[in-house]
């Protein structure tokens, strides 16, 4: 008798089958919200972002010093953006659309050999190799606020030199007015390529004045080191006046001539994109404020500058122009 | 007798208030990236959206395959839709805009996307409001039914909102739109079979 269980030591039968349900539906309920919160986790983008730590990677070493040295003439005494941020966070429809695409699946692109072709209005058209290019001139640091239509910003400290010197050289005969570039077009490693998103390759333009201006500048690298694939390398334009856009990247092509050359982003959308582009605060963009702009790093927002800050330098440039009707 | 799959609302609600909670700690943790507001604002916006999508289906899944459990969620997917919503407005007042009023009303009349968002938001007020047992008591079912059918110019309006903001690339929004007007003819099938005269 000794062995058996007092009687209050039973469990009742409908007590033990509250129990089993209690576990069932506790399991059932941990289930759902895990099906529930992991599918709208994946569906809204939530591991996009968990991306970043191999993007670092792939882009290479991690931050590069900044070497100590003058301010330039053209430096902006703001401090630069973060490399970790000017390398994963890019606009480059070639390699894809979600800001970190680019830093994701532009190690695929192949930057040599690399020759330029320089064409059209010239004393003499040429196909250069960037190495020989590249020792043409000096090459430079520029400090540079960086303005994207979709109203952010950067700081990028740019290696380069000006495009002004290259075309001097290259001699622009009396009918060229105009700059045109063109980005290399070569699907296989340029994954964006094979969807129809935009007309490739990639063209944008400047007019002959603005192409010489000595803000204007072909980077070859960003934080002393050459240009990662995200950023444009390994030959990209730098016009910090202008929204990112204007700034094309991986060039193969550079041509002068009489006519407005057409621009990418004007085929697509005429009505939103005009060849100008100047950074401009007192025209919106449809879809952005232009008035002001979050830079990349901060919380709040800041005013946006006409042409971004540098319209001593370059409104001049401008002064027969209605920018309302030119944006 | 007690309430039929008494684990789906709660498990749902957890799980679907989990995404608020990890955008949160990636916020605090610095995992968002470069630009970690409009992240933030695109993914609450996006979730906003799904939710009312799914709150939408409910009624068709009961219509076509019979199934009630979806009508026992309905509401909650409506609430915790305008939950991320009212959360997607309240990171663009407050952190975006700083709560500087006149560029706010400036983006709401000049920028169409954000026009139709925040009528959208506006419709979802009332809707959300009024969703309790003593509101549809208070209105009477007819009236509250009425009101409720608010939901389909609200989310048509938010995916009209997610389609005019994206930039080139428009396959997202047009999922969204196809699964809307998907739910949409649904019910209108439903309706025509429903009133087809007896022969
Ligand atoms: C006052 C109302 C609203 C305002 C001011 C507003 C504002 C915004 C802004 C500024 C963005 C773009 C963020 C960026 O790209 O930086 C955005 C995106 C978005 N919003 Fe709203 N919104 C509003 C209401 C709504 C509502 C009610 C919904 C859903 C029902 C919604 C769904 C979305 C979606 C789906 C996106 C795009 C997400 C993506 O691209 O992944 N919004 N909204």
């Amino acid at each position: 008798m000794a062995n058996e269980p007092k009687s209050s030591e039973i469990t009742p039968e409908a007590t033990f089958a509250r129990r089993r349900e209690f576990l069932k539906n506790s399991a059932l309920l941990s289930a759902t919200a895990a099906v529930t919160g992991g599918g709208l986790w994946a569906l809204s983008g939530g591991a996009l972002h968990a991306r970043r730590d191999d993007a670092k990677q792939k882009a290479g070493e991690g931050a590069p010093s900044s070497a100590a040295r003058p301010r330039g003439r053209y430096d902006t005494d703001e401090a630069p953006t973060s490399w970790d941020d000017a390398t994963t966070y890019n606009n480059y429809y070639e390699f894809g659309t979600d800001k970190g695409d680019p830093a994701q699946n532009a190690h695929t692109l192949v930057t040599r050999p690399w020759t330029v072709r320089i064409s059209g209005e010239v004393e003499q058209e040429q196909t250069v190799d960037l190495d020989e290019l590249t020792k043409w001139f000096p090459l430079e640091d520029r400090v540079y606020r960086f303005r994207c239509v979709e109203a952010w910003s950067m700081v990028i400290p740019w290696l380069g030199f000006p495009l002004g010197k290259l075309l001097e050289r290259v001699k622009p005969t009396s009918r060229a007015k105009y700059v045109a570039f063109e980005t290399l077009l070569r699907p296989e490693q340029m994954p964006g390529q094979r969807e129809p998103i935009l007309d490739w390759p990639y063209v944008e333009g400047l007019r002959l004045d603005e192409a010489m201006h000595p803000l204007a500048l072909l980077a070859v690298g960003v934080y002393g080191k050459p240009l990662p694939n995200q950023n444009g390398a390994p030959l990209r334009l730098v016009v910090p006046w202008k929204y990112g856009f204007k700034n094309i990247k991986a060039i193969v092509g550079i041509r002068l001539q009489a006519e407005q050359p057409r621009t990418t982003w004007n085929l697509a959308a005429a009505r939103e994109y005009g060849f100008y582009a100047n950074v401009n605060p007192a025209v919106d963009h449809p879809r952005w404020s232009q008035a002001s702009e979050r830079r990349i790093g901060e919380l709040g927002r800041r005013k946006t500058l006409p042409f971004n800050g540098y319209a001593d330098e370059v409104a001049s440039l401008y002064k027969d122009l209605d920018l309302k009707a030119a944006f | 007798m007690s309430t039929p799959l008494p684990w789906l609302k709660p498990g749902l609600v957890v799980g679907a208030l989990a995404p608020l909670t990890a955008l949160a700690l990636q916020a605090a943790t610095g995992a968002l990236g470069a630009d970690p507001i409009a992240i933030a604002l695109n993914r609450l916006g996006l979730l906003a959206l799904i939710l009312l999508v799914a709150s939408l289906m409910c009624t068709p899944l009961k219509l076509f395959f019979g199934w009630t459990w979806p009508l026992r969620v309905r509401r909650a997917l409506g609430l915790l839709a305008f939950t991320y919503a009212a959360a997607h407005v309240l990171l663009y007042s407050v952190v975006d805009q700083g709560l500087e009023l006149s560029a706010i009303v400036a983006d709401v009349v000049k920028r169409p996307f954000i026009t139709v968002g925040f009528v959208a938001f506006v419709l979802l007020v009332p809707l959300a409001w009024t969703s309790t047992d003593a509101a549809v008591r208070r209105l009477g079912f007819e009236r509250w039914q009425r009101l409720h059918r608010l939901t389909y110019v609200a989310s048509s309006l938010g995916a009209l909102h997610f389609f005019l903001r994206v930039k080139k690339d428009v396959s997202e929004p047009l999922v969204v739109v196809l699964l809307l007007a998907g739910s949409f003819g649904l019910r209108l099938i439903a309706r025509a079979r429903s009133t087809r005269p007896a022969s």
